[in-house]
Parts: structure tokens; C-alpha cells; sequence
């Protein structure tokens, strides 16, 4: 990479970095709290987010097109939506961590309806994020949640599909 | 955190004695679509965390326990939206303010808009799914969170 798009790519945080270490030197208080702020939000994205990356490149390497199309694309109904749905339960972490996913699958053919079921579905009903939320707010609280977040997901999944263009697909970054 | 972990390493090994430079190819592009995400994702955590610094959490309990009805499904609406707190700490939280009485459907959008709707995360989808489909996405899921939240009132 050219030192000058780093340097623009990255400018923001340049800046961030040397507010946090003037903070640090002249024991500005702000300063201090926001780099533990930082560092907690850092922590819990460096510990899943790489992963996620590297899962979705072997899956981009591995998984054929023709699979993903047949099961998840736009002939694939309501079967594919439950494969999309199966698929989201079982990650973890914040939405942002679903992106690269989704791109990969958009790129290897899953309907645009699969791939924001497939957010809203990731974002509502995570297993790990469920096992948290009966622990802390109760079983029936979560059951009803999550059973009424299906539905309120795919329909959002099928008007995103109506809106957006009949050959959208989501962008490589 | 650690199912990820493990399904990760499994997959990983199981790549690794089908094809070594498969497993090789897929693990470096993951990795560069991640160090191409880097400066977005780290210009927006910074974003959050001065937020968090200007309106703590605790804040953030405060006005949610206070009011309920219409007013308090907005007032969950809108801070679950722009909020950005990890699921472990989210949740021992909402059951904190369970414990208070706060209502349920409150809770619900809460919960839900904080996990549907990311306003402080919306320049890393952009970059994604283009302008429209994003905010769309964010709309659609915003208004979705306050129904699930209604009903979930309702049902409970």
C-alpha cells in the first residue's frame, strides 16, 4: 500500500491516537476514559471479527456458486430462507461481523431477499445472543421476542428485495 | 465467543488437510477484506467510544427506566439505534432494568433497535450495500424493532 493513501485511509485515527496519547502525557481525564472506552470495543472486535474474515475467504474458496444459488438464490423459496435463517442462529457478535458474509454470499448468488433476511435474522435470533438473554431477562420474554421478530425480519427481507434494483448486489471492500 | 473460535479452528484444519493452498488463498483473502475494513471500523469505534464518554451507560439506564407507554418506546427507539454496546453488556443490563420494573415493551425495542439499527455503524454498511439499501435497511429495521416492541407488550 502507497504511504499516502495509509496516511488518508487512516487519518482519522492518527488523530484519535495522538488525542489519546496527549491524554495520557498531561493526564487529561476525558481523554483517559474514552481510551477505555476504545479499548473495550476494540477488544471485542479484534477477538471475533478476524475470524469472521478468515471464515468467509475459506468459504469464498470452498463453497461453488452453483450450491449457493441452487439453495439460497432467488428460485430457492421458502427452503432457502430457512437455510439463511439456520446459518445466522449459529454466529456471533455485533451486526457489522454479518457484512463480509453477506457479501460473499450475494456473491455467490443468494437473492437479494435471503441475504437481508439473513442481517435480520443474524441481529434478532443469534443462539449465543439468546442463551444471554434468557439468562439475564427470562425464557418466555425471549421466545416471544424472537417469535416475533421472524416474521417483522422477512417481511423487511421481501420489501428490501422490492426496493433496491433487480441486479443489486452488495460491494466488495 | 468460543463457539466461534472453535468452529473457526475446526474449519480451518479440516481446509487445511483437504488443500493447502486453497486453505492458504481463502485465509489471505479474508484477511484482506478485513485490513481494507480496518480504517472504517477503527474511525468508528472511536466515534462510539467518545459517545459512550459523553452519555454513559448509566444515563442511558436512567432514561429508559423512566418512562413507559409511547414515550418510553421512542425514547428506547432512539437510543438503541444510536447505541452501540456489546451484547455482554447489553443484556445483564436489560435484566437490571427488569428488575426495576421497566416495561416490556421498552425493553423489546430496546433490545432489538440496539441490535437491528446502527446509526454510529451505518459508514461501514454503506461501503456494503450502497447508500439506499443501508439507510433503507436501518428504516425499515427501526420501524420493524417498534412493532416486534408492541407486540411483544401486548403478548407478554
Amino acid at each position: 500500500m502507497k504511504p499516502k493513501k495509509l496516511l488518508k485511509d487512516y487519518f482519522w485515527t492518527i488523530i484519535f491516537a495522538v488525542f489519546l496519547a496527549g491524554s495520557s502525557v498531561f493526564a487529561f481525564e476525558p481523554g483517559t476514559k474514552i481510551y477505555g472506552n476504545f479499548y473495550m470495543f476494540f477488544v471485542e472486535m479484534i477477538s471475533f471479527l478476524p475470524l469472521m474474515f478468515i471464515l468467509a475467504g475459506l468459504f469464498d474458496v470452498w463453497v461453488p456458486k452453483e450450491k449457493i444459488e441452487k439453495h439460497i438464490g432467488p428460485e430457492s423459496g421458502l427452503i432457502g430462507t430457512f437455510w439463511v435463517i439456520v446459518l445466522a442462529t449459529f454466529q456471533a457478535g455485533p451486526l457489522y461481523g454479518a457484512f463480509p458474509v453477506a457479501y460473499i454470499l450475494s456473491k455467490k448468488g443468494a437473492s437479494v431477499r435471503n441475504i437481508f433476511i439473513y442481517l435480520g435474522a443474524f441481529s434478532c435470533i443469534k443462539i449465543p445472543m439468546l442463551a444471554f438473554e434468557i439468562g439475564f431477562v427470562g425464557l418466555k420474554f425471549s421466545i416471544l421476542r424472537s417469535l416475533i421478530s421472524l416474521p417483522v425480519f422477512i417481511i423487511i427481507g421481501i420489501i428490501m428485495e422490492k426496493i433496491v434494483e433487480e441486479d443489486y448486489k452488495v460491494n466488495k471492500v | 465467543m468460543q463457539i466461534l473460535i472453535i468452529t473457526s479452528a475446526v474449519c480451518l484444519l479440516l481446509s487445511l488437510a483437504a488443500d493447502k493452498n486453497k486453505t492458504l488463498d481463502g485465509t489471505m483473502r479474508g484477511i484482506k477484506m478485513f485490513i481494507n475494513m480496518l480504517p472504517t471500523l477503527l474511525t468508528v469505534l472511536a466515534l462510539v467510544s467518545i459517545f459512550l464518554y459523553l452519555v454513559p451507560n448509566d444515563t442511558i439506564l436512567r432514561y429508559l427506566g423512566r418512562h413507559s407507554g409511547a414515550l418510553g418506546v421512542a425514547i428506547a427507539a432512539v437510543i438503541g439505534s444510536v447505541a452501540l454496546i456489546p451484547g455482554f453488556i447489553a443484556l445483564p443490563l436489560a435484566g437490571i432494568l427488569l428488575h426495576k420494573g421497566i416495561n416490556y415493551s421498552v425493553l423489546a425495542v430496546f433490545i432489538t433497535t440496539l441490535m437491528m439499527v446502527g446509526v454510529f455503524t451505518l459508514p461501514i454498511e454503506i461501503k456494503y450495500f450502497g447508500k439506499k439499501a443501508a439507510v433503507t435497511r436501518n428504516i425499515l429495521s427501526f420501524i420493524g424493532a417498534v412493532l416486534i416492541g408492541i407486540l411483544v407488550g401486548m403478548f407478554i
